[in-house]
């Protein structure tokens, strides 16, 4: 059934429809455009509401609210430091989204990437912090984000201890064969770097006569990093004496 | 063929008294066909479910309650409305009664008004309806402002389903479209926003393409997360402020709406 012509409609239906199109426009360029501010992010809901919200579909949930709380911070045009976020709201937030989709590696890369590079120490740690602790819960999976944390700590904090603390962990934890050499080889360097020389040295022996180092090129280098070790102890014993 | 004027086919003076009395049908239909003792009991039902939440409450459990019982009164609403509308308007299609109807004098949109009419009496009378447990449980001006608000969203949610039923005459797709209208409206001001985010701070052209695609709809759509808003009720947030803007809003897209029935109906042959 072919529809009739749009000459068949009055001139006045038009006209109505034409005004009400225009005025629906101009409405909507006078209205302001929304805009995330800080103090909008609100507390976090239980997880059981979440669940409850997210009708059987918590991995979608999960990331729609990775979205959500993504949108608090760099908008068109405008841009929210992230230090004028709560950051209790938004660990409580990263934590939900984690523990609706544990193996989601969405917040844990906010935290660490992200929300960690504001210029307020308090608030860096507390994100790092946030890494760790996530790391414990499953840490072969999320050992990634506990190393950059360390790396943070040494570079950005240039809190060594703490970077020790993180190294180690991945070194105890994560245990996967799938977790790369160089993170659980991270606090060697750390330790290197702390100019703790001899645990440093017997640490990367210990790995390298283990046998757990099968690349050559991953065991060339470590050996130099050996052979580094020992002359700089020999050097520091020589001008000992 | 080209029509002289337009006052003859829209709904003059002299066809007030059929528009009227096709408004006054329509909302004898929703009586008979028990929306109203459906909606009161629906209501009752939800009262009990806040009621049960309140009790779960450990704290702020009057403000948990209401906040419950206002955003699922608000969904029950709009939910009821939409099939109501939809439901009847598809059994008129089908029963060659809208054909009745322009074969008597009546303009097409004679017909159009007199049930949205009809449509809007009944929105008004379940906003009353819904409001009145609100009330009980919030200030007074705030549960004025909220039940104000949830009436306006009835209008233009009785006018989208009349305009969805006329376009497409079929139910599925008229309720899939208010559905999918309704959860975008609510939820574009958000939709905005995560499109605007740039965490990579790489404005690359999929971002850009989902920014302008969101700007678009948000220009087409009302913003109806900003109609009758929890927030008002448990909030002591200030209403009267945003009603304004509500009430315009409502005025021009329940009028841009019944105007695109219009036009729908008028290229319409039967």
């Amino acid at each position: 059934m072919a529809e009739r012509a749009i000459s068949s409609v009055p001139n006045a239906v038009l006209a109505l429809l034409a005004a009400a199109l225009a005025s629906q426009l101009a409405l909507k360029a006078l209205e302001p455009r929304p805009t995330a501010t800080a103090a909008d992010l609100s507390p976090a809901p239980p997880i059981a509401a979440l669940r409850l919200a997210s009708l059987g579909e918590p991995i979608a949930a999960a990331n729609l609210l990775s979205l959500y709380l993504q949108a608090f911070d760099t908008q068109s045009g405008i841009s929210i430091p992230f230090k004028d976020l709560d950051y209790d709201r938004v660990e409580d937030w990263l934590i939900r989204i984690l523990e609706l989709d544990p193996p989601g590696q969405y917040p844990l890369l906010m935290a660490s990437q992200i929300y960690s590079q504001v210029p307020d120490e308090k608030k860096q740690r507390k994100m790092l912090d946030l890494a760790y602790r996530q790391f414990l819960l499953v840490p072969n999976q999320r050992w990634r984000w506990l190393a950059h944390a360390a790396i943070m700590a040494k570079h950005r904090l240039h809190d060594l201890g703490l970077a020790l603390h993180y190294a180690r962990a991945i070194n105890q934890h994560a245990t996967s064969a799938e977790v790369p050499h160089w993170a659980r080889q991270m606090h060697i360097f750390v330790l290197e770097d702390m100019g703790e020389h001899e645990t440093a040295k017997i640490l990367l022996g210990g790995l390298l006569a283990s046998g757990a180092i099968t690349d050559a090129h991953e065991v060339r280098f470590l050996t130099e990093r050996l052979n580094t070790l020992q002359a700089v102890e020999k050097s520091s014993t020589a001008s000992e004496k | 063929m080209k029509h002289a004027t337009a006052t003859a086919y829209l709904p003059s003076w002299r066809h007030t008294r059929r528009v009227g009395a096709i408004a006054r049908y329509t909302v004898l239909e929703a009586w008979r066909n028990r929306l109203i003792v459906l909606v009161v009991v629906a209501v009752a039902l939800l009262t009990l479910l806040s009621l049960f939440a309140r009790e779960l409450a450990v704290t702020e459990s009057e403000r948990l309650q209401t906040a419950i019982l206002a955003s699922t009164l608000r969904v029950a609403s709009v939910f009821f409305i939409t099939l109501y509308i939809l439901n009847g308007l598809t059994r008129e299609f089908n029963d060659k009664v809208l054909e009745l109807m322009l074969s008597l004098d009546l303009p097409r949109p004679g017909y159009l008004m007199g049930k949205f009419l009809g449509f809007a009496i009944v929105a008004l009378t379940v906003a009353t309806i819904v409001t009145v447990p609100v009330a009980v449980l919030a200030p007074f001006d705030a549960a004025l402002a909220w039940g104000c608000s949830l009436a306006l969203e009835l209008l233009i949610i009785a006018a989208l389903s009349v305009f969805c039923i006329t376009t497409f005459t079929q139910l599925l797709p008229a309720a899939a479209f208010v559905t999918a209208f309704y959860l975008l409206a609510r939820s574009i001001t958000a939709i905005q926003l995560m499109s605007g985010s740039s965490l990579l701070g790489v404005d690359g052209f999929g971002q850009k393409a989902s920014a302008v695609l969101a700007d678009a709809l948000a220009i087409a759509l009302p913003r109806m997360d900003a109609f009758t808003q929890t927030a008002w009720l448990v909030n002591d947030a200030g209403a009267q402020p945003a009603l304004l803007g509500i009430v315009l809003q409502t005025a021009i897209y329940v009028g841009l709406l019944l105007a695109a029935a219009m036009f729908d109906l008028y290229r319409k042959n039967f």
